[in-house]
């Protein structure tokens, strides 16, 4: 089982990895794999069943709202690639 | 042809937590950037949420208010994206379970009609942070902001009920007035507390299939989403009846410019690869908590007008205006209470004051006169110490910050005189050094001299300085008058 | 000294035999002349642990001690050091030095440890012989041209090669047990939420857990008595009281039900690792243990669903990598695209890719349902097998895994190979209950681990079974060769 070139394109776009055209096939191939791996999922009889989202029935706790968070942005920002002025600098957005 | 729009509203309200909904880093508005961005809301490696109670509450009232259905179980979901302001990769919303089911709100619409509009579902989610295109940084690049990210929201859907521009901001306006009185948001659209995205489509009068849609996106106050609305509603017919087709998009509405354009980077199929966050487990409610935060609920719009209705004696049209606030009915009230005069309080909170705080564009809580000032004046208009054309002078210098209104009637030496002996020798006086007026009033006919008072009284109150009590005076005046005739 | 435990230390510092300055000294020296043949671990943090090893000294003078005052331990480096590098063995973190400290490390520090390093393992936990780790593979101190396994395949072998007396790891769907077994040493993965994930590079939120290593399980008792904690920070981590897991290391096990999953002793197990297990089987049976066949029916299907599940949540919690923040960035973005495309092109390698893309699959419109949600309800079916196990049995025990220590690049090119050396270990992941591996056999000069799976935090009871075995047995004092001196 191998997955189509677009595909693979199209999850690469989706996961912002850039895959160059010569791993494309590899990965493919790869991929085909895993998937024939997971695909003996399907033969499984589940019917009923809920799905196991979390391995312990426990709920959510829930935290007071207290501010306790000192401002760290000089620590934060001494390990940023890119920041001037206090901003994280990326590449011009557009919308 | 004839055509029929249609309109739905996502609206997102930023709640008036002290902290965002996942970290307990401040959410206050206006801080210096990236100062209240914590490592969590940064998303540094092996950190993790622990969700807000107070955000959990403030839903839970939402959903209360609207009559809906609390879910009991509700689940965060992550909604998978790059982008810039969105430090994670994903944004933590709610999708399958979320915390508020479907519910009501009515509106009232110009002509007097009221009309449901239903919710589909609230959900909560996490604010992102904001991207500056421009400032303080070197050109080409764009600058992130991560004090807005982790900023609870609860997102409110609302079914394709509405059919025109007045309608959505009647639903607007009724959603701001809820929330504040609940006080879960504070209601500042200026700082984008709360926002819209309006489902737009058209189609023709008696068509049952719906239209294809645009959604305007991140439309912050009533104004804008009026003309947006108006803007994109012609734009769709304009172009269905030049034979073109509407394309599913997302489109962007510049208030200033007052242009709206479709936003491409958002048009690639999105796939947002929803599925229940791991890190988080299923938020449950029990009914006693519900009960709870039930008893807590603050009186909300609808109730307050009826109640002003019937415990103040207002107008309908009164009882709105001074209702759909919370602060500005805490405000009348305030005023009502301390003056012991719901009449002359609702007259000048929403004639003056509101007149006023349009004029200098602040809301009530921004003004000048406080309540207790306010009920003081009223106080001295009631035993008429001043006289309504006095009171409004009093009033600016209340508002110019000159004082009490005791204080600036003392200064101004505003006093009505009342006391009927100064006010008889005044009258006396007019009448001596008026002859001629007096001898024309009394050579006219009996039915015709009511209008001749007129003149009197004029010269009676210029030479009170306006500070004589004008009903007095006539009663004086008419009684001079006739003594001799 | 190297050979001492970790027992036996704690004994020679209180009395004073050595001091931690000694010790510290001696195990820094060891990891300098022996390390670069092992590759075990990325950071050597030699003045810190100097520094931490004065401090321990004074305390043991004062008579203030903590627990585990003065004992040098390895932290796997996909725990978060404060002001430590912390690279999860990715190249996207190899200059990323955390301004905060995981939970587990806290904790180490505050019970008076020592740091002597980092240990190296498999990128962001993915893997089965630490041959994806940017920092070159560690060899396993028994054979050097095979895997120490993975992804804690660092800690394990340098605990090993007797580098570090304890270490601590992660295990998400085998990462503590499958090297404890390849490098013939102890190791615990403890119940789903019974250590806090804070601080702990995500790789599967709902599968991963971090547990002790050393070479015998009296040692993990006393390291996990140290690493289990409440943990308000950590949604997932289960408010209940820690027991001392040192208490029952003696009980006798007179009566102890075993269970014997006959599927794991199925097609693909190693004759010579059958074996092994076995005679361990037997030696509990003269303790007084009763062996019970059972069936976990849809062991099968663990890989599988793992294999969903995992990638599926790893690839939304490797979004954050996106080189805006921390970490790598790559050279000269020409648009926003460009940067996160290259940035995470580059800093991650093949299999974290690999990874990604599968769980990007996994999640996409139109296959959700077939694919994770499916998962989800298979894994169900897999904890309600251990469930009707566990209500006939009080723990249950097998191999670790199939075979021994394979030769580096033997399972390199067929990623599904790789993957099946879980096949036993997985599925107590997916269920969240607690699993161990301690050395039972030697097979061609390798290790052989039996593992023992207990009920939802039973690792006390598992630690005792451990114990008593290794009472009677020597497995796990054997060393490789060479280092014995």
């Amino acid at each position: 089982m191998s997955i189509e070139k677009q595909t693979i394109e199209n999850l690469a776009t989706l996961a912002r990895l850039a895959v160059d055209d010569e791993r494309v096939d590899e990965i493919s191939q790869r991929l085909g794999s895993v998937l024939e791996l997971v695909d003996q999922l399907q033969a499984a009889d589940t019917s009923g069943l809920s799905g196991l989202d979390h391995p312990l029935n426990e709920t959510q706790r829930l935290r007071e709202d207290e501010v306790n968070k000192p401002n760290m942005r000089e620590e934060f920002q001494a390990i940023a690639p890119d920041t001037e002025n206090n901003l994280y600098l990326v590449p011009k957005v557009i919308d | 042809m004839n055509w029929e729009t249609v309109i739905g509203l996502e609206v997102h309200v930023q709640l008036a937590t002290k902290t965002k909904i996942f970290s307990a880093a401040s959410t206050a508005f206006g801080a210096e950037p990236n100062t209240q961005a914590c490592e969590i809301d940064l998303a540094m490696p092996g950190t993790l949420p622990v969700v807000n109670k107070q955000a959990i509450d403030y839903a839970v009232m939402f959903g209360l208010a609207i009559d809906a259905e609390i879910g009991k179980t509700s689940v965060f979901e992550r909604k998978n994206y790059f982008y810039p302001d969105l430090p994670k990769g994903y944004q933590t919303t709610q999708l399958e379970k979320p915390i508020v089911g479907a519910g009501v709100v009515d509106i009232v619409l110009d002509s007097g009609e009221t009309k449901s509009i239903r919710i589909h579902h609230a959900h909560l989610e996490e604010d992102a942070g904001k991207s500056l295109h421009e400032g303080d940084f070197r050109s080409g690049v764009s600058g992130i902001d991560l004090n807005r990210a982790g900023t609870p929201l609860v997102e409110i859907v609302s079914e394709p009920d509405m059919s025109n521009a007045e309608e959505a901001v009647a639903f607007a306006k009724k959603l701001h007035s809820i929330v504040t009185s609940l006080g879960i948001c504070d209601g500042e659209m200026s700082q984008g507390s709360m926002r819209f995205d309006v489902n737009i489509s058209v189609r023709p009068q008696g068509e049952t299939q719906l239209g294809t849609r645009t959604e305007t996106k991140n439309l912050n106050s009533f104004k804008f989403m009026e003309d947006a609305i108006h803007l994109e509603v012609e734009r769709q017919i304009d172009l269905l009846e030049e034979g073109g087709k509407i394309i599913q998009e997302t489109r962007l509405y510049n208030g200033e410019t007052r242009v709206a354009r479709s936003m491409r980077s958002k048009e690639e199929a999105n796939d947002y690869r929803y599925f229940p966050c791991p890190d988080l487990l299923p938020v449950v409610i029990s009914d006693a908590q519900v009960e709870q935060l039930r008893t807590k609920l603050p009186e909300l719009p609808d109730a307050r007008q009826q109640r002003f209705i019937d415990q103040y004696d207002l107008s309908e049209y009164d009882a709105d205006i001074l209702s759909t606030q919370a602060s500005m009915a805490n405000y009348f009230e305030q005023t009502a209470t301390q003056s012991k005069n719901a009449k002359l309080s609702a007259n000048w909170v929403s004639g003056e004051l509101i007149a006023r705080l349009n004029a200098e564009n602040l809301n009530i809580d921004q003004s000048p006169v406080s309540a207790e000032q306010l009920a003081n004046l009223i106080v001295r208009i009631a035993d008429n110490s001043i006289s309504s054309k006095m009171a409004k002078q009093v009033f600016e210098g209340i508002w110019n910050g000159e004082g009490d209104a005791d204080q600036i009637i003392e200064a101004r030496g505003l006093k009505q005189v009342s006391d009927s002996g100064a006010l008889e020798s005044m009258v006396d006086e007019v009448l001596a050094s008026n002859q001629a007026m007096v001898d024309d009033y009394i050579n006219t006919d009996a039915d015709k001299r009511k209008k001749k008072l007129g003149g009197f009284m004029g010269q009676i109150m210029k030479a009170s300085k306006g500070q004589a009590n004008p009903q007095q005076v006539s009663q004086i005046l008419a009684k001079k008058l006739a003594e001799l005739v | 000294m190297h050979n001492l435990t970790i027992t036996e230390l704690i004994d020679g510092l209180k009395n004073r035999v050595f001091s931690s300055t000694e010790i510290t000294q001696h195990f820094l020296a060891r990891i300098k002349n022996l390390d670069s043949e092992f590759n075990s671990l990325i950071t050597l943090t030699e003045n810190q642990a100097l520094e931490a090893a004065k401090t321990a000294d004074q305390q043991l003078a004062a008579g203030n001690a903590p627990e585990l005052c003065g004992v040098p331990i390895v932290h796997k480096d996909i725990f978060c050091t404060e002001g430590v590098r912390t690279s999860c063995g990715s190249k996207m973190l190899d200059n990323f030095v955390p301004p905060y400290d995981a939970t587990v490390v806290a904790n180490f520090r505050n019970s008076g440890a020592v740091m002597l390093g980092k240990t190296n393992m498999d990128e962001f936990a993915m893997g089965s012989s630490n041959e994806t780790s940017f920092y070159g593979p560690v060899k396993n101190p028994w054979s050097t041209d095979s895997v120490p396994g993975g992804s804690s395949g660092g800690s394990a072998a340098a605990i090993a090669a007797r580098l570090a007396p304890g270490a601590t790891a992660t295990d998400t769907g085998g990462s503590i047990r499958q090297p404890a077994a390849l490098c013939g040493i102890t190791g615990l993965k403890p119940t789903y939420g019974r250590v806090s994930r804070w601080g702990m590079i995500a790789f599967a939120s709902s599968l991963d857990q971090g547990g002790p290593m050393a070479r015998t399980a009296e040692d993990c008792a006393l390291l996990l008595n140290c690493m289990a904690s409440y943990d308000d920070k950590d949604s997932t981590c289960i408010d209940r009281s820690v027991p001392n897991y040192s208490a029952h290391l003696g009980d006798s096990l007179k009566g102890l039900r075993i269970g014997i999953p006959k599927e794991y002793f199925s097609e693909g197990l190693n004759s010579g690792t059958e074996q092994a297990v076995r005679e361990s089987l037997a030696e509990y049976e003269k303790l007084g243990a009763e062996l019970v066949e059972i069936s976990l029916p849809n062991t099968g299907l663990s890989v599988p669903a793992y294999y969903v599940i995992a990638p599926a949540e790893a690839s939304a919690n490797l979004s954050r990598f996106d080189g805006v923040r921390y970490g790598h960035r790559c050279d000269d973005p020409k648009d926003l695209e460009d940067l996160y495309r290259r940035t995470r092109a580059e800093g991650f390698g093949d299999e974290v890719q690999r990874r990604i893309l599968i769980g990007t699959y996994c999640l996409s419109a139109g296959y959700y349902d077939a694919y994770y949600a499916k998962a989800q309800q298979v894994r169900q079916l897999i904890r309600q097998d251990f469930v009707q196990a566990f209500e006939k049995v009080d723990l249950i025990m097998g191999p670790t895994c199939p075979s021994p220590a394979f030769k580096f690049g033997a399972k390199g090119n067929d990623p599904v190979a790789m993957y099946l050396e879980d096949i036993y270990t997985i599925s107590t992941n997916l269920a969240g209950l607690p699993g161990m591996s301690l050395p039972c056999g030697m097979v061609d000069n390798k290790p052989v681990g039996l593992q023992i799976i207990g009920n939802y935090f039973e690792e006390a009871r598992m630690l005792n079974a451990a114990h008593q075995f290794q009472q009677v047995t020597d497995w796990h004092q054997l060393a490789p060769a060479g280092i014995e001196s």
